[in-house]
């Protein structure tokens, strides 16, 4: 029962910001504010749709959001199929220089997005990528750590099929879709779900290398709206939780895969 | 015969493997390997977007400048205020979540995603959100709970503007979105633990604190060590929440080594002051990377 109780307690820390923000999207903007402050705030007299309204004629929001999902789904996928196949080569095939590159790739884990931030952006301003798709993408696809991820997953599954499939006279392409791919959707579940919380929720690079509410993301998009006068949180919160609740929904249907996907970054400790 | 056929593979395999790398070695090489080289080369230089002066070579001087500059230090000493407050707190609250939530009782499964629900919010969300909570004046979330709870005596506070209080705010905004992680990392460490120990701990009278403390804690080491240096990166990576709630100030109070090294390269376009403050962040983060190596290998030759 204690158990419980403090559970309780806790579930309302959690829960308070969040009930704040879908409440405060259905008051009347001149609401929120006042009533911050009073927990009997949570249900509204009225409801409004007006914040909703606003958002969609204060600025372009489905271009936002078409501009995340687009800018995220890319990454996910060319990022499955290149580290994926990276991982396969470095854990099942003999070649030279596989030690060589297999330390390189442990090395690079180490280096954050922060580190390198700034010569990225001298980089990509050479390149005249800035304010695009490409500059927001293309750094991202391959990935130091999802390739260790795939690499010691790989290490772990049973050699025998594909030692029988070699014999038949299978080229190691097909044994990788074939006979690898189907047994490793767990491992494609993990990165598909920790590449898509990281740069779901991007905002330093992005707000470093784009300018124009054409390309950019989401993350970016709360933030500049909420400077954007009139100050009216009312419209704010709508915005939020039109940003989270697709993800919310996804998360919700596949909760299981999330956690279990971030739960494998702890076991290389 | 079969020497000559795994001879032959070998030499398949040779092309493929070097095939199959192509797409991300070509990603690493250009995205982080080279960029990482260009930060040491450029901290080294006067580079300067659309400056008309020659590149010139300037040896450690932008790291003398950096080290020298009030606001750069009030960034890595905010930096290491946030994560020594930061790491013990997130670490032993995601035990603790953890803990509570693997007691085999009904509908654990719940308190879990609620828990976990956060990490899925971005930052940005997470930060505008907080920053009504800090709201100044009676009406804001905070002050009127505060105000509730100490009987109407709280002096009600101007939060994110306040030099004492703006980074403490930033470190709850920072705590609610993370712990989650923390949690399901510590929570999948515990469902391994072998359930025989406990038994014989049963049997042997020892109560639940001795458990914990005798039986729990030391199997929990690794993934607790593990659990501690990411979040110690992760606070000295803060920018977000600072862009955000309080950009900075007031006074440098809220300033981080990412937000300096951003507004020197981006905001007065110093490319070579912010790679300098870059490489000192990835100094600090190889640092405490190869101390938990060394912790991890101590405690494994000694067992």
């Amino acid at each position: 029962m204690s158990v419980y109780l403090a559970l309780g307690c806790l579930t309302l820390i959690f829960l308070v910001p969040v009930g704040m923000m879908i409440s405060g999207s259905f008051k009347p903007d001149s609401l929120v504010l006042q009533e911050a402050g009073q927990l009997t705030s949570f249900f509204p007299d009225e409801i409004v749709l007006t914040n909703y309204q606003d958002v969609f004629a204060r600025v372009d929001f489905a271009q936002y959001i078409f501009n995340s999902i687009y800018i995220t789904g890319t990454i996910v996928l060319f990022g499955l199929f290149a580290n994926s196949l990276a991982g396969y080569a470095l854990s099942r095939l003999h070649w030279h220089g596989r030690k060589l590159i297999l330390a390189g790739v442990i090395a690079l884990i180490i280096i954050p997005l922060e580190a390198i931030a700034v010569p990225l952006f001298y980089e990509v301003t050479l390149f005249g990528w800035r304010n695009t798709y490409l500059v927001q993408i293309v750094p991202f696809i391959a990935n130091a750590f999802s390739i260790y991820l795939f690499y010691t997953f790989f290490l772990g599954l049973p050699r025998e099929l594909e030692e029988a499939a070699r014999i038949d006279g299978a080229k190691p392409l097909r044994i990788f879709t074939c006979i690898v791919v189907p047994n490793a959707k767990p491992v494609f579940a993990a990165v598909a779900i920790l590449t898509f919380l990281t740069q779901w929720g991007s905002f330093l690079w992005p707000l470093m290398v784009t300018h124009s509410e054409n390309v950019r993301p989401l993350p970016l998009g709360i933030a500049l709206f909420y400077t954007l006068p009139p100050l009216q949180w009312g419209d704010i919160f709508a915005f939020g939780v039109m940003m989270v609740l697709p993800v919310l929904v996804v998360f919700l249907v596949f909760q299981r895969w999330f956690v279990q996907g971030v739960a494998s970054t702890g076991m290389k400790g | 015969m079969i020497s000559a056929s795994t001879d032959l593979r070998r030499r398949q395999d040779n092309k493929i493997a070097w095939f199959f790398c192509l797409p991300a070695l070509i990603g690493l090489t250009f995205f982080i390997f080279f960029p990482f080289i260009l930060a040491v080369f450029l901290s080294f230089t006067n580079l300067r977007l659309g400056s008309p002066l020659p590149l010139e070579f300037m040896g450690l001087s932008q790291y003398s400048r950096i080290f020298t500059d009030t606001a750069f230090l009030h960034a890595l000493k905010n930096n290491t205020v946030f994560a020594l407050i930061v790491v013990p707190l997130q670490t032993c609250l995601a035990l603790l979540l953890a803990l509570l939530i693997n007691q085999p009782l009904r509908g654990m499964f719940i308190f879990r995603t609620l828990f976990f629900m956060p990490v899925i919010f971005p930052l940005s969300l997470v930060a505008v959100v907080w920053i009504l909570i800090f709201a100044p004046g009676p009406q804001g979330t905070l002050n009127s709970l505060l105000e509730l709870i100490t009987l109407g005596s709280w002096e009600p506070r101007d939060f994110l503007h306040d030099p004492h209080l703006a980074l403490p705010a930033i470190t709850i905004t920072s705590i609610w979105q993370g712990v989650g992680f923390q949690m399901v990392i510590l929570l999948a460490a515990l469902q391994s633990l072998p359930t025989e120990l406990y038994e014989a701990a049963k049997v042997d009278g020892a109560c639940r604190s001795q458990q914990f403390f005798h039986i729990t804690l030391p199997l929990l080491k690794n993934p607790l060590i593990f659990v501690i240096l990411v979040t110690t990166i992760l606070a000295f990576r803060l920018f977000d929440q600072v862009q955000i709630m309080t950009r900075g100030g007031p006074n440098y109070a809220t300033t981080t080594v990412m937000y300096e090294a951003v507004s020197a390269a981006f905001g007065s376009q110093q490319v070579a002051r912010g790679a300098a403050m870059t490489v000192v962040f990835f100094i600090i983060v190889l640092a405490l990377t190869l101390l938990q190596r060394y912790i991890v290998r101590q405690e494994g030759a000694s067992s």
